[in-house]
């Protein structure tokens, strides 16, 4: 199995930096990263990948059974590791990526130097006396507006350029492949995404960590955020003036800026 | 016919009038009047999602105040809590990429529950490029969601369905596997001092063949062969294959005389099948007495309507054993088989086969193949044993393409050839 085409490896950047891997969420692909790569490659080297079952992976690849546990996520993480023999390792990552990364980094501590995560949850579904933001009956709901979706997949989320009318091979590019996914895989993804719960996997987490959170985020609310810095000993909390779950795109300048303030290689 | 009446037509000052005072009444309808009371929502909001502008329309749906909204709530707020998490995954991140998304499935929060509606937003841009807004329209899709409802059940049925057939489907040809290796022997004895070659062509896979053959002992030395036909195909002609195959072994058992088995034969299929769908086979059921001192093999055969064994001889040629006026098998209560006798001598063969064989279509005129041309093509082969003589016809089946559309049984018995026999033979 090439590890590279299975999940669909991108490497840039600069060379001799140090090693950030950039993984994304639930709902989208490496593409979520697309406004942070240019200010991020100037120093780091970039690895990023898409988890089988999203974006251009290989979908021969996909087992229901694998990825229905977010070990199975982290198990993707690690053999790109071990493809590309990376060290010393940033790992970023997205919402419930966030989650894979402390999993994998309690599997293989000797590649990870540092973990960023951003807009983290630990557990969306409210518990007793933790507040996730979430019901049980909203997690269907939401297994249904994919299954609504379904549909006109395609055609809805991958429009024709609006935004960029002079640039249609973009466009063209964006149907096929933002945030394209196979809606069986998607609907496992969203399960494995919504209904885990790493709370107790947290206390694992030994190497310097970044907790970013947005100001107004309806999947990870802030009561989440802090429950996260107080899990893990001296991690740094730092909540971007940004609304939404996806900073590195409605505030890519600020969020670039936080992982580089954390990591102290800032120029 | 089609003559229009000039008298009634209005003059075309008049027209002209009359379509400007529609166009005025219309033109009372307000760009505000139009947004306000649009057949759809409308709204605008900041980037953070701020509510910032929302229509009449969608404030009616929402069943909400426009200063509860506007400056307070977000669009998110406007959505169930499914509808958040789709926003926040797939709809900003895409709107944010793109500039733009349409069409999407979200369902509403509204004073009687919740509304399916789809969604389409467009990021309007400054000048400078800088995104400032975003607007929105709001359709009512509660007709269309519960349409497309029915088309995913639909297609889970089909789903299912198809699932179902081909589970069905792989068991069944599992089945017919089963059964038709229960109707020939998985390989044919070794008998020494003998050869022997069977073949046997499928014409399709979902359909159980007619067709059969078999090789057993009888007591020692001694040893027993049949090769028939059932008529029809599927599974009754499968039912008729398989008690023709057991009364046959059985017979032979009791008393191997060929006229006597075949005649056995036909009073169990006549009794069988006497009422109602008549079932009839054709068949060759032969004895082979070894003598290893002698080097020969003694044929004694009956044929009950199939068609004649073919010997090819070790000197080359090759003749039919002629089985006059034997009847079809199953048939009439009293039944007359012809016997035959033969003996096989090192280097010959014998060749039973099916109609399959002799009745496939060759050619550009289709002609069927006939047992003549068998004859010459069994001349033009060398004698070299059963197995080379089946090789050679199976070679030939396949060379008929379509043209052979039936099911195919070939059984060849011999004595090896002495080693160099063969080619001091074609040489003389």
């Amino acid at each position: 199995m090439d590890i590279r085409r299975r999940n669909n490896v991108t490497v840039t950047g600069r060379t001799d930096g140090p090693v950030l891997l950039l993984a994304h969420g639930f709902g989208c692909d490496q593409n979520m990263w697309r406004l942070v790569v240019p200010a991020l490659a100037e120093d780091y080297r970039l690895v990023l990948f898409d988890y089988v079952g999203s974006g251009k992976s290989l979908p021969a690849a996909w087992s229901e059974q694998r990825y229905s546990s977010l070990a199975g996520y982290a198990q993707d993480v690690l053999e790109v590791c071990e493809e590309l023999d990376l060290r010393e390792v940033t790992f970023v990552g997205h919402s419930v990526s966030a989650m894979v990364g402390v999993l994998a980094a309690a599997t293989a501590p000797e590649r990870f130097s540092h973990l960023v995560m951003i807009a983290p949850s630990p557990r969306y579904i409210d518990d007793d006396g933790y507040r996730g933001g979430f019901s049980a009956e909203d997690i269907d709901e939401l297994l249904e507006s994919l299954e609504s979706n379904y549909l006109g997949w395609s055609a809805a989320m991958a429009p024709a350029i609006m935004g960029n009318p002079e640039r249609p091979e973009l466009g063209q590019e964006l149907t096929t492949s933002f945030c394209a996914t196979d809606p069986d895989m998607a609907r496992v993804f969203a399960r494995t995404t919504f209904l885990s719960d790493s709370r107790a996997d947290l206390k694992t987490v030994t190497v310097p960590t970044l907790i970013l959170e947005c100001r107004q985020d309806v999947i990870a609310p802030p009561e989440v955020g802090a429950h996260v810095r107080d899990a893990i000993p001296g991690s740094t909390l730092v909540t971007l003036d940004a609304t939404g779950h996806c900073p590195q795109l409605s505030a890519p300048q600020a969020t670039t800026a936080a992982i580089t303030d954390f990591l102290g290689t800032r120029r | 016919m089609c003559r229009t009446s000039q008298s009634s037509e209005p003059s075309g000052d008049e027209g002209v009038e009359a379509t400007d005072a529609a166009f005025t009444a219309l033109l009372e309808d307000s760009a505000e009047e139009l947004y306000e009371q649009a057949p759809c929502g409308y709204l605008s909001t900041l980037m953070d999602g701020t509510i910032a502008k929302i229509n009449s329309t969608l404030l009616d749906w929402l069943g909400l105040d426009r200063a509860e909204v506007v400056g307070r709530m977000r669009f998110t707020d406007l959505l169930t809590m499914g509808g958040k998490l789709y926003h926040e995954t797939h709809f900003a991140p895409a709107l944010q990429m793109q500039g733009g998304v349409s069409g999407i499935a979200l369902d509403i929060r509204t004073a009687a529950g919740r509304m399916p509606v789809l969604v389409t937003s467009k990021v309007r841009t400054s000048t400078d490029g800088e995104p400032v807004l975003i607007r929105t329209t709001v359709f009512d899709a509660r007709d269309r969601r519960a349409y497309e409802r029915e088309l995913l059940r639909g297609r889970k049925a089909a789903e299912e369905a198809r699932r179902q057939a081909e589970a069905d489907r792989e068991r069944l040809q599992e089945a017919l596997a089963v059964l038709q290796q229960n109707l020939l022997p998985a390989v044919l004895p070794a008998i020494p001092g003998l050869e022997a070659g069977c073949y046997y062509h499928t014409a399709s896979p979902d359909l159980l063949g007619g067709d059969f053959y078999d090789l057993f002992p009888l007591d020692c030395g001694r040893w027993a062969f049949f090769l028939g036909d059932v008529c029809g195909k599927g599974p009754q002609a499968a039912a008729v294959t398989s008690l023709t195959r057991y009364t046959l072994r059985a017979a032979a058992l009791h008393d191997a005389d060929p006229v006597t088995v075949l005649t056995t034969l036909n009073t169990v299929l006549h009794e069988r099948y006497r009422s109602g769908d008549t079932r009839y086979c054709t068949a060759v059921f032969g004895t082979l007495e070894l003598d290893p001192a002698g080097g020969h093999v003694d044929v004694h055969l009956a044929s009950g309507g199939h068609p004649s064994t073919l010997v090819q001889r070790a000197d080359g040629s090759a003749g039919y054993l002629p089985t006059p006026g034997g009847m079809l098998i199953g048939v009439l209560p009293r039944v007359q088989f012809s016997a035959a006798r033969t003996r096989l001598l090192p280097g010959d063969t014998l060749l039973l086969y099916t109609d399959g064989l002799t009745e496939a279509r060759t050619g550009p005129g289709r002609e069927i193949y006939g047992e003549d041309a068998l004859h010459a093509f069994t001349t033009g082969q060398p004698p070299a044993g059963p197995q080379s003589l089946i090789t050679a016809l199976s070679g030939l089946l396949a060379s008929f393409g379509d043209g052979l559309d039936d099911d195919t049984a070939l059984l060849a018995l011999g004595i090896p050839a002495p080693a160099g026999a063969t080619t001091s033979v074609r040489t003389t």
